[in-house]
């Protein structure tokens, strides 16, 4: 198990290593839902509480695949694990929120394709986290996501503003400014202890 | 129903480069900007990809006629992610150093919406020699374009190009290259050139005559 301490573990995967910025990971829905601040909030929100149920899920299978001597299985068994926690909690929202249900919308379905919540589960296990390590590290991964994930939508807010040249239109200009924002996180490499 | 079925190397070229998965669909984004740090790097990610997405794809053409609707997202995840185990073994088993630089990269295939995107929309619905040769265009397509990406990134962020050194020793590396925020820019500037061609061969087209220069 590794040494790290939980703060330090947050910290890294919330701003050193931030998931969209660092590793790339959740590029789609950062680019697709990141056009207003309203709907990033939610998405982000979702993203954490899911990101939370299949970190902990992801736990229990790699110990309990290690137990029977499968490890080939991993692979295979965290994406039908996320796949049916995402389903699990649609279903849940739904029953118990249905306003809440109605604002997410498509988002919930989305994030089983969201590549963050998969790449979540690989890391932690390859780093071999223990069991609140991997809660830190889910909700660090989450917070990050959301951070990014606002901080483009105000940024994009603006940007429809603004004049953009012809051909710098859509994607092009995003990737630019995703990129910038990319380099000044870097600025937080010196914070992981 | 368009009666006029699209020739074999049609097929193909559509992948390659008229629908590329990376420049014209933006699909894939994440180990295209991840692992393409260097050629060799982007290389074999996109090989991987390839061979992945060629199984998945006619195994789901294959059983297209077996697999019951409501459940058949579940089926191809399941399908694609055995084979990305396969991989994933097979590139530990012969180079232990790429094993090690891709990562959880190789094991993120799965999420890749190229290839479920492409059993979805394609293999589903096509027949195996069909889904084969849409395979292997998107294939070579997005290994192209990854091999662009990796080669910009390795030229301008280590001065080499599949580790051979192409600079003299005065030649100062751009570090932000090879650095995330250099995988966002360089994909920006692919992005930027291709909508450029685009826009002045549809202005060509639009001004009525063939690729021209019409005076600028």
């Amino acid at each position: 198990m590794s040494e790290q301490s939980l703060w330090s573990v947050f910290v890294n995967a919330a701003l050193v290593n931030n998931f969209v910025l660092a590793y790339f990971l959740g590029i789609c829905p950062f680019m697709g839902v990141s056009a207003k601040i309203a709907t990033a909030t939610r998405m982000g929100g979702a993203v954490m509480f899911v990101m939370l149920v299949s970190s902990v899920c992801a736990f229990l299978i790699h110990h309990a695949l290690l137990a029977i001597g499968a490890p080939f299985l991993e692979l295979i068994a965290f994406i039908v694990v996320i796949a049916s926690t995402v389903q699990l909690v649609e279903m849940f929202i739904k029953k118990m929120s249905p306003a809440l249900f109605r604002a997410l919308g498509i988002f919930l379905p989305l994030i089983t394709t969201n590549c963050a919540i998969l790449g979540l589960a690989l890391f932690q296990t390859n780093r071999d986290y223990g069991f609140l390590q991997c809660v830190a590290f889910a909700l660090g991964a989450g917070a990050g996501f959301t951070l990014a994930l606002i901080l483009m939508a105000g940024i994009r807010e603006k940007l429809a503003l603004a004049e953009v040249p012809e051909v710098a239109k859509g994607s092009a200009i995003a990737l630019v400014v995703a990129g910038i924002l990319s380099m000044a996180f870097m600025g937080f490499a010196g914070l992981a202890a | 129903m368009n009666v006029k079925e699209p020739s074999a190397t049609d097929e193909f070229i559509k992948g390659l480069w008229r629908e590329n998965p990376v420049f014209v669909q933006v699909l894939g984004m994440c180990p295209v900007l991840a692992v393409t740090n260097s050629a060799v790097n982007g290389l074999a990610m996109g090989v991987a990809t390839t061979f992945v997405l060629l199984m998945s794809n006619s195994l789901v053409s294959l059983l297209r006629d077996f697999i019951p609707k409501q459940v058949r997202i579940a089926t191809y995840i399941l399908i694609i992610a055995t084979f990305v185990t396969i991989v994933d073994y097979a590139i530990e088993a012969i180079s232990l150093d790429l094993h090690r630089a891709l990562g959880a990269f190789i094991s993120l295939i799965v999420a890749n919406c190229l290839i479920l995107g492409r059993a979805e929309a394609f293999a589903s619905r096509h027949k195996p020699g069909a889904a084969v040769l849409d395979a292997l265009g998107m294939g070579a397509g997005f290994t192209l374009a990854l091999l662009c990406l990796g080669g910009v990134r390795e030229i301008l962020g280590a001065g080499s190009l599949f580790g051979l050194v192409l600079f003299p020793a005065g030649f100062e590396p751009w570090i932000v290259m090879i650095l995330p925020g250099g995988g966002f820019f360089t994909l920006a500037g692919w992005l930027l050139l291709i909508n450029h061609r685009r826009q002045r061969r549809e202005r060509a087209e639009a001004a009525g005559g063939p690729l021209q220069e019409a005076g600028r």
